[in-house]
This record gives structure tokens, sequence and C-alpha cells, in this order.
């Protein structure tokens, strides 16, 4: 798709070397190359996500009758709601825009940096400052918060642990989410290489494009309701407690109006990523190139105005109900032309089974399974039904861990030799991907049917007939982690061991795939000029 | 940060920094979006009591301040103009002038917010609790937005006094003028957020 002046010169040197007038350690913490920062975000998130999965490991022990008194109630309350904290505002929503869409946009849009390469990196400050204060909050105050990760009021105004601390630290790490979408969008308006047209840009670029508006238009509604609460809590303004005349119901209006449409910021980059691997282990340019762009940004927009089906148990007039339950079904079609735009690229594609693509596939699947129990939800009366059972549980585990979770694995598996120029054992990755896919549906899909069968969620203990369940539902758990170990055992063993890759090891076509593996500073020695639509085969072979 | 200098010897680009400001204006906005939803939910649910407490508050202060505030987005806009025409003691003036009408606004703020407190009219107040409870959430939500409005002054007149220096260390000047651009849309923005609360709160009676 580019001029060959594109390739970078071989003399020059990557930009894991250090190249200012500083080195080591510092030389990273002010580092303005948007792939420098995108590999901060990569291991703070990857230290908090096995974090989290660490309390997740603890709170599915607990299920367990013989160890069911291993912790008290208050502890397991605290365990899920920091499991929830971590997970959420840590990993899955900055997940892919932080990590891959610093490192790649700049790259696969032919530019050099981002628009604003010094707030990128005081967004990466914001993060980590969010990070230390979420994990200060643990143990200092009145003991871990115990809400849950939604911090609904009346309680989380309430109780006595330290609530105030936590909310504080979701709102700064919302100041990092806003800062990126600002970053991003000024950066695709600004900065696409000559010839690079809004419909040549590759579909990672218009997912992380649709993101960006959401994390600008959203997450502001978040931050003014985190006040609320801190202020409700230091002064008693009262806005949402009933004694002084507010209402409950305001804060979950306020929350959910930012909280639902950040499922979209978790899945669309993750919708993203796949769109870019499937092609290129299809051999095969993507089918409905401009259906696919269309559905992110009708995600973003019709994803924004579906918050009320997390209340429909709550009190709101049948109407309300009802439009939101529509607005919730119509969301879905966008997600399924997704999915079968997918599929239709790979039929007839010549194609080349590697590790992304498995792990891509396997997203495909998980995710049409949380998909399909989310539009079972919006249905009004089943809803009623499983709301708050462990049928939720299961079901948004498909989506943001089988969806995202495994398309930041799939990503990751993609583009790692164009990160750190090495290659992982392939071998290895497809043998970690069985303990992983059956680790998953075990513990997941069998909250699924423990949700069906009435068991809540958030309970510290179960009735006996739901032990079965629950064992089987652990030690699925047991094996998922050991899929995930020899997983990322297998990046870091790359990362010192692994053999050298090629600049373009999976023939990929889009623009990152033209320069070295790891890319040096500039990216590019020059700009390249695009002169036709991102996903062209065969791709030229290049040394 | 010198270390990346060379790599970002790209063309100055002015019209993505207006972009990058203008997208940080509408979290801004939405910032206080939240709390409009709030004030308009509540109102409609006691409209006699935010009638009766808009009447607690000092209108007269409060038009006075917007009047305070109305200039000072004036003086931006002359110090604006004066920089675009090169003449940079004009402009250092005009900005004097309009952190000294912030600071104005910010000690009228001050005796208003003493006055309620002294009769009772604040959070937690043994006073307020007395109130009904539709009075009682309206001054939950004046302190609230009118605190956080405050907060943006303070930023603003940050903003306002970081970009004198620079005018003054000549940083900022004829052909680099959009840092002083945007501190100026940021400062208007924290105006057009002010005509909104005056009527909300000051005039509701």
């Amino acid at each position: 798709m580019s001029a060959p002046s594109a390739t970078a010169s071989a003399s020059e040197p990557s930009f894991l070397v250090d190249q200012g007038p500083r080195h080591g350690l510092l030389a990273w913490l002010t580092t303005t190359d948007h792939k420098r920062i995108g590999l901060m975000y990569l291991a703070a998130m990857v230290t908090f996500f096995f974090t989290g999965a660490t309390i997740g490991i603890f709170m599915r022990l607990v299920q367990l009758s013989s160890l069911s008194h291993m912790m008290t109630a208050q502890t397991y309350n605290a365990l899920f709601t920091v499991h929830g904290v971590i997970m959420i505002f840590l990993f899955v929503i900055p997940g892919l825009p932080a990590v891959f869409g610093n490192f790649f946009l700049p790259l696969q849009i032919g530019a050099r940096d981002v628009a604003f390469p010094r707030l990128n990196l005081a967004s990466w400050y914001f993060f980590m400052a969010g990070a230390v204060l979420a994990i200060t909050s643990l143990f200092t105050g009145g003991g871990p918060p115990d809400t849950g990760w939604t911090f609904y009021a009346p309680f989380s105004i309430k109780t006595g642990t330290n609530v105030t601390l936590a909310v504080f630290a979701a709102f700064v790490l919302g100041f990092s989410s806003m800062l990126t979408g600002v970053n991003f969008i000024t950066t695709i308006h600004r900065m696409r290489a000559p010839g690079m047209k809004w419909f040549r840009m590759p579909l990672f670029c218009w997912s992380l494009y649709a993101t960006a508006w959401v994390q600008i238009l959203a997450t502001p509604v978040l931050a003014i309701t985190l006040v609320l609460v801190i202020l409700e809590r230091l002064f008693g303004i009262g806005i949402f407690d009933p004694a002084k005349g507010g209402d409950p119901l305001l804060y979950q209006h306020l929350f959910w109006i930012y909280s639902h449409p950040a499922v979209y910021i978790m899945i669309l980059p993750a919708m993203g990523a796949i769109t870019e691997i499937i092609p290129t282990f299809a051999r095969r340019t993507i089918f409905g190139y401009k259906a696919i762009a269309f559905s992110s940004m009708a995600i973003a927009g019709v994803g924004s105005l579906v918050w009320g089906h997390h209340m429909f148990t709550s009190g709101m007039s049948l109407t309300g109900d009802m439009i939101f339950s529509l607005l919730t079904m119509i969301v879905a079609v966008p997600s399924a032309i997704k999915v079968f735009n997918w599929t239709a690229t790979l039929y007839k594609g010549s194609i080349d089974f590697q590790p992304p693509l498995l792990y891509a596939l396997t997203f495909i699947f998980l995710f049409c399974i949380g998909g399909l129990t989310g539009v079972m939800q919006g249905a009004l009366a089943v809803n009623q039904h499983v709301h708050d059972t462990y049928f939720i549980v299961g079901h948004f585990h498909y989506v943001m861990f089988g969806g995202t979770g495994i398309a930041f694995f799939a990503a990751l598996l993609y583009w790692f030799p164009k990160m750190f120029g090495k290659m992982y054992s392939r071998k290895v990755a497809y043998i970690a991907w069985f303990p992983i896919f059956v680790g998953f549906n075990m513990l997941y899909f069998t909250m699924l049917v423990l949700g069906l069968e009435g068991m809540p969620r958030r309970y510290y203990h179960h009735l006996p007939q739901f032990d079965t369940g629950h064992v089987v539902a652990t030690v699925g758990s047991w094996i998922l982690v050991s899929g995930l170990l020899i997983l990322f055992g297998n990046f870091a063993y790359a990362l010192f061991k692994g053999k050298k890759a090629g600049s373009n090891p999976w023939g990929g076509p889009t623009l990152e795939w033209t320069t070295a593996s790891p890319p040096p500073q500039e990216n590019f020695a020059t700009i390249p000029t695009v002169t036709g639509p991102p996903y062209a085969f065969p791709v030229e072979p290049r040394p | 940060m010198s270390l990346q200098a060379s790599a970002h010897a790209e063309p100055r680009d002015d019209f993505g920094a207006k972009l990058g400001m203008w997208l940080f204006l509408v979290t801004e906005m939405i910032l206080f979006g939240g709390l409009f939803i709030g004030y308009s939910y509540m109102r409609s649910k006691y409209p006699a009591e935010f009638h009766h407490a808009g009447s607690e508050l000092n209108a007269t202060i409060g038009i006075l301040n917007t009047l305070v505030l109305l200039t000072s987005s004036l003086t931006v806009v002359l110090a604006i103009v004066s920089l675009q025409r090169g003449e940079k003691g004009k402009t250092v003036a005009f900005l004097g002038a309009t952190l000294f009408l912030a600071a104005l606004f910010l000690v009228d703020k001050g005796i208003e917010w003493t006055g309620e407190i002294g009769r009772g009219l604040y959070p937690n107040a043994p006073h307020l609790a007395t109130l009904p409870p539709g009075e009682q959430v309206f001054f939950g939500l004046y302190y609230t937005m009118t605190g956080l409005h405050g907060l943006h002054v303070l930023a603003g007149m940050g903003v306002l006094g970081w970009a004198l220096t620079r005018v003054m260390r000549g940083r900022i000047s004829r052909d680099h003028a959009v840092v002083l651009e945007n501190a100026g849309l940021y400062w208007h923005l924290v105006d057009v957020i002010w005509i909104f609360l005056l009527p909300l709160f000051y005039l509701a009676a």
C-alpha cells in the first residue's frame, strides 16, 4: 500500500535503545515516544491483570464448601469490589487503546507520534497515580471498599470503608482516559500520512476513533458522579441521600450514563484488533470495510443510549424500561454486522493458521456467547428473573474477558514481534490455548447455568444445591489461570531468548509492517505516501 | 522534554492544538452537564422549594459577579487582539486586568458564601436540616456547582497567569499565539458556565 521509500534504513537504532541524554529507567519515565508509553502501559497492565486474577482465584476458593471459612464475609465483599475495580478501571477499560492504540495508531496512519506527545505521557502518569490511589485505598482509612465496583448510593455514602479514596482513584483514572481520547481524535484528524484518506485507514484506527469519542463524551459524567459521592461523604450535600431530599436513583442513572458506554470503550478496540488479525491470516481483504467502520460509530452512538437496561429492577417507568429494552436489542445489530464480516472475510480465504488467528477465532466464539446472553437480558421479562444473579456475572465475563481479554491476548500475539522484534514459541502459544479455553468455559458457562438456577451474585455463601456448580467453576478457574501463566511465561521467555522476528513475520498488509521490528524512534525514515486501501493482498515481499 | 526534541521537529500544527482544546472543552461541558441533569431532575421534583430557596441567595452579588466575569472575557479578547497586532505591552496589561477581575469574582464569591454559611445555610448545618428536603438539595447543588465553577476560575487564573509570564518572556508572540488563544477559550468556557448558573440559582426565585 505504500511506496518502497517507507523502508526504515537498517542503520537506524530501534526505539528500545536510549537515544537522548537520559539513560535507563529515567529515559523511559520521561519519554514522549508513543511506543515507549504504550509499553509502559503494557507492563503496568499485565501486573494489574495478574493481581486481579489472583483476587479472582481467592473469590472462587471461598465458594468451595470445605474452604468457606477461609475469610470473613467483609473480606469477601472487599475482594469482589477490588477485583472489579482493578480489572475494569486498570485493565479492561484502558487495555487496548492505551497499549496497542498508543503503540500502533501513529504507525498505522503513517505518523511519527500522536498529536500531543507530552499530554500522552501525562495520561500515563494520571493512570499510574490512579492505580496507586486505588491500591492505597485498600490499606488505609476504614479498610478496603466493600460496595462493589459500581459504588451504588446510598450504601457508598454510608459505609465506613475507604470509599472516598477509591472513588477519587477512579476519578483520576477517568482523567487519563479522557486525555487519551482527546489525543487520539486530534491525531486521527491531523496526522494521517499523505493519501491516507478516512476510508483508507486501517479499521483498528476507526475503532479507536469511535472509542475516543465515547471516552470524551461519557467519562466526564462518571467524573462528576464520583465527585458527588466524595462531596456527599465529606460534606453531606444530600443529592443522593433520600433523608435530605436526594435520590439514589439519580446516582444509578449518572453512573450508568458513563458505565454502559464504558462497555463499548472496552469492546470497540478489541473488535478493531480482531479486524486487523483476520484479513492478515485469511490473506484476503476485509469483507465490508465501510460496514465495519460505520458499525463502530453506530455502536458508539446507540451504545450511549442504553444505560437504563442496568436499572430494569430499580423502579423506572414501564415506558422507560421498554425504550431502553428496544435500544438494547438494536445495539446488538452493529456488533452482529462485525461478526458476519469477519466470518465472510475468512470464507474462501487462504487461511494461514497461526496463534493470533486461533485467539481471534476464540474471541468471536466467546464474544457471541457474551453478546447473545446480553440480548437475553435486554428482554424485560428475562431480566427480572436473572437480575443480580450469576447469569449476569457469567455474561459480562464472556464479554469482558472472553471478548476484550482474549482480544488483548490475540493483539499481543499478533503485534509482539513488531513491538519487541522477537518471536515467541508458536507451539507454546497453542498449548496455552487449551487450558485457557477449557478453563474459561468451565468457569463462566457454569456461572450462566448457576444464575439461571437462582444463584445470586456477590453472595459469600451459597445453598447446598449449588455445590456441584461451584466446584466445577472453581476447578475451571485453576485451569484457566494455568493457561494464562503458560501464555505469559512464553512471552517473558521470548522477550529475552526469543528468535529475531523480521519486519513482517505474518505478511500483514498495513503500514506498521513496512517499518523495522522493533520500529526506529521516528517510526519511518520517510513518511509513507498511501495510494490504496489498507488490506491489499498479496503483500509485496520485503527484505 | 528535551529527550525527544529531535523526534518532533515536524511543522507546528496550530489547528490541531485548537482542535484538542475544543475537545477538552467538550469534556468540561459534559462534566457540568451531569450536574445540570441533576439540577433539572431535582427542580422538577421540588419546584416550590427551589423557588423559595432561591430567594435566600443574594441576587445583587450574583449579577455583579456576572458583570465582572463578562468584562473579564472582554479583556481576554482584547489581550488576544493586542497580541495578534504585536502590542506586547497592551497584551500584558489586559491579561493583568483579567486576572484582577477573576480575583474580584472569587472575593465576591467568598463574601457571599461567608454570609450564607453565617446564616446556617450549608450542608449538614442544624438550621438547614430543619428546612424542607427540596431546599436542602437546592443548597447541596448550589455549593457543588458554584464551588466547582470557582475551582475552574482558579484553574483559569493559573492558566492565564502562566500565559502572562510566557508573553512577558516572549515565548508567546504574534507568531506563536495559539497558547494564549487556547487559554482564552478556556476562560470563555468558565464564563459561559457561569451564565447558566446565574439564572438557575440566583434568579430561581
